[in-house]
């Protein structure tokens, strides 16, 4: 028996996804209208995406999806979907010196903005935040493209595909096997039967957050402005809405070239719990809104979550208070300052550990006054958020489940004849689990070092010298769909300078952190033994 | 009273050999053979047949009979055999199984599966087992009124501090009764100035307190229940609920299994135990484990050889006690006779744990030593008994036939009986006596 795969089937369905991905460009189209910018780019945008999902769908109107067509499908509609976001940032960008729109004035010009775009629409869509905009501000572009940029963000947190199995039927069919190499995290929990209710229940509870943190933000705004006191300033209802739109899918862009550091010190106070939100499994909240809390506290990857959480930032804090780092702007002096040092240190560890990406300090001028507060940062940013969030990095779970897996190694080499399954809260977990876990977390590791001397060599060759700790950061903070990185990467910086080959391996990486689909690798393991 | 017994395996044997004095017993069996032996063997009906079968049950008359028990091997057929007998008639219905599956289902609905009683063997067995490790040098525990009076049956040795005392000497305790001695083959009915010797095997009764504190007395160099290295080798289901049992009480046994996929799955149920998957009788590997410094080694292997190997050789390296599981009855003498503490025999711990049941009329439990030399039984008074009103002393004297109240408990409270001690309507009490002597007591009541 050959293996071969329906190809056809998978492109089909991708078909009908962009089709209806064509219709999110709604919104950025709604800003153009309201702000009279670009509203021809989005029309263009949403005829062509429309056009390329048609004609796919023609390749297989009645497409019939098993477990490997699945499979490609997902790969596939992650790949595309970052393609068909790049449109609106090439049209609009025509003509003007954005460092996304598309230059025609030589080839190498015109590859060089093709790949800032795609680099960019894939930082967005994978939640990774890290960006290749040389000026972030609204005199470069408009409020419907920096809007299009956030919302890229959003729908990539829950999941494009989950989206769809909660809106199409004909996804819905295989829509277990979809949801299980979308979802972040070692496996898929089931909430209802239908996985077409699941993928429901856990867009709506993202889609409240969402909703609750625009009504806090915006509200701040104009409570300050009917009591005549500075609450939030600058939190207008478009900030307010692009903010929320990238904090909840742990996103990190933000219209402001200061991120969050534009904004008023109670503004960063609201968006800290809802970055730790993001970090959590969502799962757990729907339990929790069936009135079974105590699951939430029972869990044992949200305890770690959490005291993890809770330890890094008495470290860090401690770090701050005591003078570890300079005077940094933005950020300002946290020697010795009480709600600053608290502030910062909650900020930068409640966005770095589950990798959302904003910034209130910049940290990358941490190293001044002596590295170990960085390395509180970068140890954070290996963590990552829990499975069936949307944060990204290895996974708390997997930590767990490899720390786990390493005591019991060590314990039946001393005493070979004891049998001891790894159990997580009770549970014991699978020994198959158990190695896909520790297969999935010595690639991510080897991917993660080999991109880093590529990325350090790859710089070399253009004439860019990187330290050890910004290579380190480029290819941990693109993997693991963190964003910010240390040095010339860090959260004020950008990622344009690296070389069209290291775009496209990041873009690569940050491709393969979301997904987290050892699955797909196998894909073309098995395709290219089998054709040999 | 009529009584139906589906299965003539060793367990319902048992029962009917206890009930056929003084009951209308008939027992149905699939094995022909083996039915018509039991005809000449007991003072029984026997039938050959399929005890699920509505056509069998009525060929028994199960719809008049006042008691069915279905004892086969084979936990199904029970099941079904006592819902069949639930539509024909209206008998109080037991079934043995050896699953706690079921058990577990019953324990929800005590109606279910048409079932009024289960025993479950497995579990039984293993509860049996932890009281035994509890209470260090026992032979035998069992509970009365609810709890709060417990009987033992210590055997005691040569070094034990209570050999060559006298009764009124070794009963220190407030609330704790010598019952009965067992020497050799004989029973004697101990009085305050009998001498207690080697090798006699006592029974007590009292509270669980004090039965406790004669066992510490009785074996001063162990700290009792703080037996903390406790081995189980075998991880049959017994040896499962016996692990199950011990982590339920803080415990924190190991388990020896040599079957790799079966100690998988103990180490999955049993999240306190340390599963071990070797061959348990591999004296390298016990040395190795030190498996010598154990208090105690429960031998729970399925086939009996294995299991005495095992033992004999845990009591070659040293281990303080050891318990096993007998599954052949004729095993259980040469087990002890090797060497073994404790063999338990988990049909008989069955059968006895039915017998209990079936007395329930007059005695509502009831304990059977030294393969039915002695029983000791708990009743309840009733407004018409003989004994009521009369002090103990007195009632000593006016019964013919030997016997000794061990407990007397009122509204759930103990009173250690006394000579002067009356009895009144109400009360509870456990008495230790003669089988022979059992039914004439049972009128008494």
């Amino acid at each position: 028996m050959t293996w071969r795969i329906d190809w056809r089937a998978s492109f089909g369905v991708l078909g009908t996804i962009l089709t209806y991905l064509a219709l999110t460009m709604l919104v950025p189209l709604m800003v153009s209208v309201v702000y009279m910018e670009d509203i021809w780019v989005f029309i263009l945008s949403i005829i062509i995406t429309v056009f390329i999902g048609l004609g796919l769908k023609r390749l297989d109107p009645d497409p019939d999806l098993g477990p490997q067509e699945a499979l490609l499908l997902v790969s596939l509609a992650w790949i595309a979907a970052p393609i068909v976001g790049t449109i609106p940032f090439l049209l609009a960008g025509i003509g003007t010196d954005s460092t996304i729109g598309l230059q025609t004035g030589s080839f190498n010009a015109l590859t060089t903005s093709v790949v800032n775009a795609l680099f960019e629409s894939t930082s967005g869509f994978t939640t990774t935040g890290a960006t290749v905009l040389g000026d972030i501000s609204l005199e470069q572009h408009s409020h419907a493209v920096l809007m299009w940029r956030q919302l890229t963000q959003w729908l990539g947190g829950m999941g494009i595909i989950v989206l769809m199995i909660a809106i199409l039927p004909e996804v819905a069919v295989n829509g277990a096997e979809l949801m299980r190499s979308e979802a972040p995290g070692p496996e898929l929990q089931k909430l209802t039967p239908k996985i077409a209710e699941t993928a429901r229940a856990l867009w709506i509870i993202y889609f409240g957050f969402t909703v609750l943190l625009v009504v806090i933000l915006y509200g701040l705004h104009v409570a300050g402005l009917a009591l005549g006191i500075e609450l939030a300033p600058n939190m207008n209802l478009y900030n307010a809405v692009a903010h929320a739109f990238t904090t909840l899918p742990t996103g990190g862009f933000s219209p402001k070239a200061d991120s969050i550091a534009a904004f008023s010190a109670i503004v960063q106070w609201v968006i800290i719990p809802f970055m730790v939100i993001a970090g959590v499994n969502f799962a757990l909240f729907w339990h929790v809104i069936r009135g079974e809390a105590e699951l939430l506290y029972k869990n044992s990857e949200f305890r770690t979550y959490a005291g993890l959480l809770a330890a890094l930032f008495a470290v860090l804090a401690f770090l701050l208070f005591g003078g570890a780092v300079p005077k940094t702007d933005p950020g300002g002096v946290t020697n010795g300052a009480t709600e600053n040092a608290l502030r910062q240190a909650a900020f930068q560890i409640g966005s770095l550990m589950n990798s959302t990406g904003y910034a209130t300090a910049d940290f990358a001028e941490w190293a001044e006054g002596g590295t170990e507060a960085q390395f509180v940062l970068l140890f954070a940013m290996f963590v990552g958020g829990s499975a069936g969030s949307t944060g990204g990095g290895v996974k708390v779970i997997r930590w767990l489940v490899v720390m786990k897996a390493i005591r019991r190694e060590l314990y039946t080499s001393a005493r070979p004849d004891v049998v001891q399954p790894v159990r997580l809260g009770g549970d014991v977990v699978d020994e198959d689990a158990i190695r896909g876990i520790l297969v999935f977390t010595l690639l991510y590791l080897a991917l993660f070092l080999f991109a880093a001397v590529f990325i350090m060599l790859d710089s070399a060759r253009i004439g860019v010298n990187l330290t050890v700790l910004e290579s380190v950061s480029a290819s941990l903070a693109t993997i693991g769909n963190i964003g910010p990185g240390f040095g010339k990467l860090g959260p004020f910086g950008n990622y344009l300078f690296f070389s069209d080959a290291s775009k496209l391996l990041m873009v690569g990486l940050m491709w393969f952190g979301r997904l987290e689909i050892v699955p797909v690798l196998s894909l073309f393991v098995v395709g290219v033994s089998d054709s040999s | 009273m009529d009584i139906v017994i589906i299965g003539a395996g060793e367990v319902g044997t048992a029962i009917a050999e206890d009930l056929a004095p003084s009951h209308d017993v008939t027992i149905v069996d699939k094995d022909p053979d083996r039915a018509e032996d039991l005809k000449y063997q007991l003072d029984v009906l026997t039938m050959s047949g399929d005890g699920t079968s509505m056509q069998t049950l009525q060929t028994a008359e199960t719809e008049d009979a006042d008691l069915f028990i279905a004892c086969t091997d084979d936990d199904r057929a029970n099941l079904i055999a006592c819902g069949t007998a639930k539509t024909l008639g209206s008998p109080f219905t037991i079934a043995r199984t050896k699953s706690n599956e079921y058990l577990k289902t019953w324990e929800q609905n005590r109606s279910a599966f048409g079932v009024d009683f289960m025993v479950c063997s497995d579990v039984l067995t293993a509860e049996d087992i932890v009281r035994v490790i509890g209470l260090p040098e026992a032979i035998d525990i069992d509970p009365f009124a609810g709890g709060i009076v417990q009987m033992a049956e210590f055997e005691i040795c040569e070094e034990s501090p209570i050999t060559g005392q006298t009764i009124a000497k070794a009963d220190r305790f407030e609330s704790l009764t010598f019952a009965g001695l067992f020497r050799g083959d004989n029973i004697l009915i101990p009085s305050g100035e009998t001498r207690i010797k080697a090798g006699d095997r006592a029974v007590v009764i009292g509270s669980p307190e004090s039965v406790q504190s004669f066992a510490m007395d009785l074996a001063s160099d162990k700290t009792p229940g703080s037996a903390d290295e406790i081995v189980i080798v075998g991880g049959s289901d017994i040896g499962y609920h016996a692990a199950r049992l011990l982590e339920e009480r803080g415990l924190e046994p190991t388990l020896i299994e040599e079957d790799k996929d079966r100690a998988r799955h103990l180490a999955e149920e049993l999240p306190e135990t340390l599963v071990m998957q070797h061959d348990p009788a591999d004296t390298e590997f016990l040395m190795r484990e030190h498996i010598d410094e154990a208090d105690v080694l429960l031998a729970a292997i399925d086939a009996d050889e294995r299991d005495l190997l095992v033992a004999v050789l845990a009591k070659r390296l040293g281990v303080d006690r050891v318990v096993a599981t007998v599954d052949n009855l004729q095993y259980v003498d040469l087990f002890e006779e090797i060497g073994i503490d404790v063999a338990i025999n988990p049909r008989e711990v069955t059968a006895e744990e039915i017998i209990r049941f079936s007395f329930e009329s007059v005695a509502e439990n009831l304990s059977v030593l030294e393969h039915d030399q002695a029983e000791v039984l708990e009743f309840e008074l009733d407004a018409d008994s003989e004994l009521d009103e009369t002090p103990i002393r007195e009632l000593d004297a006016e019964i013919s036939f030997p016997f000794v109240i061990g407990a007397v408990t009122r509204n759930n409270r103990l009173i250690p009986p006394r000579g002067e001690t009356k009895l009144r309507e109400g009360d509870h009490i456990v008495v230790f006596v003669e089988t022979e002597y059992v039914s004439d007591l049972t009128c008494l009541a």
